[in-house]
């Protein structure tokens, strides 16, 4: 038995009936990550030795496997996402060497659930892109191609769930940073609906898109790591104070009778024929489960790239102004005053996406521009909004690719960001607007290349989306396939 | 060619919370350097705001007391600027939806009639921290002990007319700020701030002329001084042709100039947008209506109330409201002796007479009302005498001791007794026969002559109406 194929709740009834113990568990996942992590680059940091003494307790007794359904499972978290004691880089120099002197919120609620934390896992530089080609430390690969890129900006943490390096992770989604990677990689990932889980403690990268979602091997796990992190905080005023379900007890429930949205939007020239191929026979999937498909309209679709690369860097301006070399992280050497220490600090710490993005933002909320650009991308931003609503009036959710591409080779988009933009057109209006959304494994290419599945709920209905998803992953069996990584040698 | 001035504050008043506005950290002044701070106010990545709904509540006071219109829903605005005080890269302030708008101050004008500045807005922000530089090496630090400490910013309109009228208003502000126990107002200590923006045009006409931003006035004086100076800096420039540049100007009150800071065209681009990290504020009748029903008696009421309860003149009850201690100080007195216009008299003469001698505020008075109260009866029932009360006063001023005790101490109770006071008589009139004899001649002037040594043989103890009484009768007689 590969305990590094399992997802999550399997290991758990494993441990519970102490078939296995954890730090057997701990053990044979680190053991993979020595082994396989040097082709992957998943890892920033691995807490081997911190990982194993938490086992430890629970193999002793001192901690119980019932604390959750996920207790004692050994999970990675994106680093943008702050662990007391831990070095949160961001993926970015100037970050570096920066540890963090408190949990997030999400951080706290999985201790207390019993996770077992196996390292932070890489990413674009303050999530900024598509690929994970951005990070100043890595370049992460898929495990289904080492050639090609995992998607990003989660690349660390959706190619550690489909390499087997972890049993689940954490990611964060501020534009399809989730979902497409998880898309890429072949596992599943859900972005929930912004409010649902606490952002306190994440990096901000853009406030008001940033969310935390899970990304695990199939969607039970995603429901239950969903549970462990949902629920309103105090300490976050856009978290929203409405209770939170059981996600695993509706993912039962059958699909028949409910109406799939199909946006015409989303299926336009351009789109990888494979991709639409998967997708359409996704939904002739979901059809014989019992769903009615009606077409939909996304009016304003086109116009999601514009204002989400409006505002986005206009947020990230301002939240990435608190690095400047003074109280933490990268100082410049033998600076000539005041000015040139923040210069020198900032020019040398952020890499050229950052850079590119901060003078984005900083432009469209100059006076004199902020018109123009950021009031009219809101107003975008609200059409954008009134789409859904107006079509979940049609339908109950909306089903869709996640990416209209595969995974895409290492550098081939580095050098053109417009197109690296372009591959999230499906995934941003879902982030603009707020509502829920979970990639989940339709098919592969020809090439053998995981394609995922996108759907989309309105505000709230993670229990909608994680049941559909639920539903059509138990009639296939892309989730069952594995990537095959050639390590050191020990492992297939 | 006459000028006048054109001149609007803004005032910054630190609010009296227990707690800063965004985090849980004390608000305390002067602790040592950092130890008020948590990762939130320290600008670490991942912290997020939490707005103080304290903070909100004083500032709907202050907008109240002030006649403004409250927004039902405002909103926190990002002011993105570097500096090593500001952790996070930008303050958060409010811009374009303010919690206050559209109010109005009731001040004195230069000529003692009433003048009404109308207040463009009250906005709610944080503090920055402050940098210490060394003064031996080239290095500086910061001290994020007040960052996150709730501000309110007062905008007024281009309504005052005069540095004196500045004063004011910026006093009458206080006052208010004061009376309703949200700032210390202690300019001084930076408790209360104020930036003034001045013009000045041809008299009589109503246009404007550029402005100029004044900063770095921390006393009530340095504003005026600093008005004062940059009125007649923009006069001359004017009468010599020169342009006025539109720009931010620093009070000097070591030189007593005014010195460019920065012109427009380095002005800051502030980029402000909506911080998303916040939600709207949302103020509804309910709780508009709730703090209105606590605030506290204003100074306007207040002066209102002591003419007509206490029947005092208009100028005692100006000056006993012109601030809420010495108001309290006043009304406690009163509780304990029920004479307003004699109370009245000695806490504007004798009292502040003393405060202002030893620099003090009625706050630190070491007299407190109760035991003026106590002088002021042994007064009023004849124990002591009026020259020996005030003699009481500055020694209970002096020590803090008691006036009974004081009286007893010294054996100052007043002389009444007629027998005693007639053996006084007697023994002064057979010590000087020739001045007898001459006032039984006429010259009535000597009778002060009598009084003053009839007083002297009782150590100025004597009650001088019955001295008077009877040495008129003997010398008559
Ligand atoms: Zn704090």
């Amino acid at each position: 038995m590969d305990i590094h194929s399992l997802p999550m709740h399997r290991i758990h009834d494993l441990l519970e009936s102490r078939q296995i113990g954890a730090v057997e568990t701990v053990l044979a996942f680190l053991e993979r990550i020595s082994s396989i992590d040097p082709e992957v680059n998943a890892y920033l940091a691995t807490f081997g030795e911190k990982a194993t003494e938490e086992a430890k307790l629970f193999d002793s007794g001192a901690r119980q496997f019932s604390a959750s359904p996920i207790a004692g499972t050994p999970i990675a978290i994106k680093d943008v996402i702050c662990m007391r004691g831990t070095s949160t880089t961001c993926g970015s120099r100037i970050l570096q060497g920066f540890v963090s002197p408190y949990d997030a919120t999400v951080t706290e609620k999985l201790r207390r659930a019993g996770s077992i934390f196996l390292g932070k896992t890489n990413l674009d530089e303050f999530a900024m892109g598509s690929s994970t080609e951005n990070s100043a430390y890595l370049k992460t690969r898929n495990p289904w191609d080492i050639g090609r890129v995992p998607g990003g900006s989660s690349g660390g943490s959706a190619a550690a769930v489909a390499a087997g390096l972890c049993a689940g992770a954490l990611g964060t989604d501020t534009g399809g940073s989730i979902r497409q990677p998880s898309s890429f990689c072949g596992v599943v990932g859900l972005k929930p609906t912004y409010g649902r889980v606490s952002r306190f403690g994440l990096v901000a990268f853009a406030s008001s898109l940033d969310q935390i979602g899970p990304i695990t091997r199939d969607v039970e796990d995603a429901a239950l790591l969903l549970q462990a992190i949902a629920g309103y905080d105090p300490a976050d005023s856009t978290s929203v104070d409405l209770p939170v379900p059981d996600y695993r007890a509706g993912l039962k429930q059958p699909i028949e009778g409910l109406r799939l949205g199909i946006p015409r939007q989303y299926f336009i020239e351009g789109t990888h024929p494979e991709v639409e191929k998967a997708v359409r026979e996704a939904i002739a999937t979901c059809k014989n489960l019992g769903a009615t498909i009606v077409d939909i309209s996304l009016p304003h679709t086109e116009y999601g790239i514009a204002a989400y690369y409006i505002i986005a860097p206009a947020e990230a301006s301002s939240n990435l102004a608190r690095y400047d070399g003074v109280k933490y992280g990268h100082r410049a050497q033998n600076s000539a005053d005041l000015m040139d220490m923040y210069r020198k600090s900032r020019s040398e710490g952020f890499g050229s996406e950052v850079k590119r993005r901060i003078m984005l933002g900083t432009y469209v909320l100059s006076a004199g521009y902020y018109e123009a650009y950021y009031k009219k991308a809101s107003q975008v931003r609200t059409l954008i909004g009134r789409d859904f609503l107006e079509a979940f009036e049609k339908c109950d959710a909306i089903v869709a690719p996640v990416s209209p591409i595969p995974a895409f080779r290492l550098g081939e988009k580095s050098e053109d960001p417009l197109q690296m933009y372009l591959s999230d057109v499906f995934t941003l209006p879902a982030s603009l607007a707020g509502i829920p959304g979970i990639s989940v494994p339709c098919g592969f290419t020809s090439e053998n290349l995981p394609i995922g599945l996108q759907i989309l709920g309105p505000h709230f209905r993670e229990d909608l989306v994680l049941r559909i998803a639920n539903q059509f992953e138990q009639a296939t069996d892309f989730h069952l396939k594995n990537p095959e990584v050639k390590g050191g040698g020990k492992c297939k | 060619m006459e000028f006048e001035p054109v001149i609007g504050l803004e005032i910054h008043a630190q609010l009296k919370t227990e707690s800063k506005i965004f985090c849980g950290c004390s608000t305390k002044f002067g602790g040592s350097p950092n130890t008020h701070t948590c990762p939130i106010c320290l600008g670490m990545p991942g912290v997020l705001p939490v707005l103080n709904r304290k903070v909100v509540e004083y500032t709907i006071r202050m907008a109240l007391a002030t006649h403004c219109t409250i927004a039902p829903v405002c909103r926190f605005a990002r002011k993105n600027y570097f500096y090593p005080d500001l952790p996070k890269g930008y303050q958060i302030s409010q811009y374009e939806l303010p919690l206050a708008t559209g109010g109005w101050m009731e001040i004195e004008g230069t000529n003692g009639a009433s003048r009404r500045i109308r207040i463009h807005r009250i906005h709610m922000e944080e503090d920055a921290g402050k940098l210490i530089h060394d003064d031996y090496k080239p290095f500086s630090y910061v001290d994020l002990n007040r960052t996150g400490v709730p501000l309110i910013e007062i905008v007024s309109e281009p309504d005052i007319g005069s540095p004196e009228e500045a004063a004011s208003y910026l006093r009458a502000i206080r006052e208010v700020l004061r009376y309703l126990d949200i700032c210390d107002g202690n300019m001084e200590e930076g408790s209360m701030r104020c930036d003034a923006n001045i013009s000045l045009r041809p008299a009589g006409t109503g246009g404007l002329g550029t402005k100029v931003e004044l900063k770095n006035m921390n006393s009530f004086k340095n504003v005026q001084k600093g008005l004062e100076f940059e009125i007649r800096r923009q006069k001359v420039m004017i009468e010599r042709a020169e342009p006025i540049v539109q720009e931010t100007r620093l009070w000097d009150a070591g030189r007593n100039v005014t010195v460019s800071m920065r012109g427009k065209e380095e002005a800051n681009d502030y980029r402000y947008f909506p911080d998303p990290d916040l939600a709207p504020v949302e103020v509804d009748q309910a709780w508009i209506g709730q703090v209105r029903s606590e605030l506290p008696e204003l100074p306007e009421a207040k002066r209102e109330r002591f003419v007509t309860d206490y029947e005092l003149p208009v100028y005692d009850a100006q000056v006993l409201t012109s601030s809420k201690a010495l108001a309290l100080y006043f009304e406690a007195g009163l509780k304990e002796f029920a004479r307003p216009k004699l109370l009245s008299n000695w806490i504007m003469s004798e009292l502040m007479r003393a405060l202002n001698k030893s620099e003090r505020e009625i706050e630190a008075c070491p007299v407190s009302p109760r035991d003026l109260a106590e002088l002021l009866r042994l007064l009023d029932s004849g124990i002591i005498s009026g020259k020996i009360a005030k003699a009481v006063f500055d020694e209970m001023f002096s020590s803090g001791k008691s006036a009974q005790s004081i009286v007893d101490e010294k054996g100052l109770v007043q002389v009444s007794d007629q027998s005693e006071i007639e053996s006084a008589v007697d023994q002064v009139m057979s010590e000087n026969p020739k001045e007898v004899s001459e006032f039984k001649a006429g010259k009535d002037k000597l009778i002060g002559f009598f009084v003053g040594q009839v007083m002297r043989k009782t150590k100025g103890k004597a009650n001088p109406q019955i001295v008077n009484d009877i040495l008129k009768k003997k010398l008559n007689g």
